[in-house]
This record gives C-alpha cells, structure tokens and sequence, in this order.
C-alpha cells in the first residue's frame, strides 16, 4: 500500500496560550480518518497539552484535553513523550490524561528518522 | 519533484508567508512542481482579499494570486481555521479556494516533500 | 534529514531541541535562526560543537536582511533560495521545528 505513509506530528507548544495545540489535534484526527500510520510526540512545551485536569471555565475557552483519549477511538495510539521535556517540567507520566512511551532524546531522534512526513505546527 | 507547502501565518506580521513564498519561487525556478499550498492557522489570513499594504511594500495576497495563474499553484485555505478568523467566500482573494484539513493530508501523502512555514 | 530552524537560539529552544535530539544530518537556519551562526553570539560555541555531527547552512538573504551577513561562522555554509530548495530535495524529509 504505497498510499499509507509515517505521519509524525511534533507538539512543542503549550496549549490555551496559542491556538497551535487545539488546531494541530485537529489535523491529526482528519489524518487518523485518511488510514495513515500516525504518531504524535510531545516535546518541550509541548507536554503540557496532555497535563490532567485542565479547568478552563475561568478564561471561557473550550477545554479540548478530552479529545486526547478520544484518540484511541481513532487507532491512533502512538503517543510518545519526551523524557526530559517531562522531567524539566516536574511532571511524570502520571500527569498525562492518556498513556504515553516516554522517550530518551536518542530514541526518539531514531523514531523521527523512520517517518514520511513531519509536521509541527 | 512535486512539492507541498504549509503556511501557518498570517501575512505581514510574521516573515513565515514571505519566506513560504520565495522558496515556492525558488522550487518553480528550479524546475520542481509546487502543487500544493495549504493556508492553516493564522495563514487564512494570506487569502483576505481586503489586505491593502502601504503602496511601498510587497503585496503578499497578489503575490499568491499571480503565482497560482503563472503555475497552477493550488491554493488552498482550511475551512475551519478560516470560519474561526472571518475568511470566507465573499472576501477571498483570487486563485485561492477553501476546503478542508483533508486537503492538507492530501499534500502529504501525494508530494515528494512537505514544507511547513510557521512560527 | 534536513531540520529547519526559524527562532534565535537566544529566545526560543527549538535549534538546541533539534540538536540534541536529531540523529544528524543538514540543519538550516532561517528567519530569525540565523542569529545562531554569527561569531560572538552567546550559542556560537553550542552550534560549532553540533558541526561534527550535523552540516549547518544558513539562509543568506535572511543573514543579509539582518545586517550581519560578514559575521557568518566558519564551517556554516550560505545557501539562497535555491540551496534551501536543493536541500529539501536532496533529503527524504524535512522537519520544521515550530
């Protein structure tokens, strides 16, 4: 099937203060639907769009962290994390809403190599 | 080689649509295809046809147009990101259209190489 | 793989990132990137050290456009538009790290 490709989306951006986190998710549920191998790494910032128990009501904008697990629904269940992003945040795999594979920084330069398309947003 | 590019920035404020621009040119002159250009986030911005630059400076919309006419260069801007930001139809410069994310994993799975212009 | 780069290591992580994560390969810095490969910049020792592993090009006209294009580092290489083209078509893929 040469019309599946590698699809990795890299999030390095904290979510509420741009709209980069909320619009990226979008791109990849649309991905999911087209039947492509999707994987999503966060990274730097980034981690913290899967931080557990977002209150949004106090700056009236959507909390749009429920659609992580919805992903699964989606067959997209390639969720990485980067190791040290994480650490540097003081936050552990416990803080996530989803299930992650938290990456060493070598690891994941490896997982980059195998893809197709790399999109960031 | 057939090329796609993302834009994810609105003209003007940040260097991101005019540095996409100048390597699409670049890719034309040099003998490669630019097939695709997909407008997301504030990049709907590149398609208001109501964007009116002081007369001594570049005119990014035209720019866009010109190139889609000389090249068949389809332009095309995410529906969604563009309801959010007030681009719709009425006001949509020539030579772009609008049409969905699909449009965006299209240029993915169907180009040689994906280059995205952002912040 | 070709990285490509568009914020000033001095504000942003995205090239120190890119550096300690990629396997190697071409990395360009555009944009605002560009500021890393100017001699006497506080990244200037960070981006030499990357040189074994990854080839460092720098967009010229966005060298130019900032005033500082006879402060280019040696080993960085000057491409213009249609280097950054090449690039993108002599690697598989291409990462912009937004």
């Amino acid at each position: 099937m040469s019309d599946i490709k590698k699809f990795m989306f890299v999030n390095r951006k904290a979510p509420y203060g741009t709209i980069y986190a909320l619009e990226s998710l979008e791109v990849v549920l649309i991905t999911a639907a087209f039947d492509q191998d999707v994987s999503l790494v966060f990274t730097d910032d980034g981690v913290y769009q899967l931080k557990k128990g977002q209150q949004t009501k106090g700056i009236e904008t959507k909390n749009f962290s429920p659609a992580y697990r919805a992903l699964e629904d989606y067959d997209v269940e390639k969720l990485y994390v980067d190791q040290e992003s994480m650490q540097a945040r003081g936050l552990a795999v416990e803080d996530f809403l989803v299930n992650v594979t938290v990456l060493s920084r070598a690891e994941m330069g490896a997982l980059m190599d195998e893809q197709d398309v790399i999109l960031s947003f | 080689m057939k090329f796609g590019i993302v834009v994810n920035e609105g003209p003007y404020q940040h260097q991101a649509s005019d540095s996409a621009y100048l390597f699409a040119r670049a890719a034309i002159e040099g003998g490669h295809e630019v097939w695709r250009v997909f407008f997301y986030h504030d990049g709907v911005n590149n398609a208001s046809k109501l964007t009116e630059p002081p007369q001594d400076d570049r005119n990014i919309v035209n720019r866009w147009t010109k190139l889609a006419e000389d090249h068949k260069v389809d332009l095309v801007v995410c529906v969604a990101a563009a309801m959010r930001r007030g681009i719709r139809e009425e006001n949509l410069a020539k030579g772009f259209r609008i049409s969905g994310l699909g449009q965006l994993v299209e240029s993915g799975i169907k180009c040689d190489r994906l280059v995205t212009f952002g912040d | 793989m070709l990285h490509i780069i568009n914020r000033s290591p001095l504000s942003d992580t995205a090239l120190e990132s890119c550096l300690n994560t990629a396997t190697g390969g071409d990395v360009l810095l555009i944009e605002d990137a560009v500021y890393a490969a100017t001699t006497g910049n506080a990244y200037e020792g960070k981006l030499r050290a990357a040189m074994g592993k990854f080839k460092i090009s720098v967009l010229r006209p966005d060298l130019e456009a900032r005033g500082l294009a006879d402060k280019l580092i040696e080993g960085a290489a000057f491409v213009d538009y249609a280097g950054f083209v090449e690039l993108v078509a002599a690697n598989k893929t291409c990462q912009s790290w937004l």
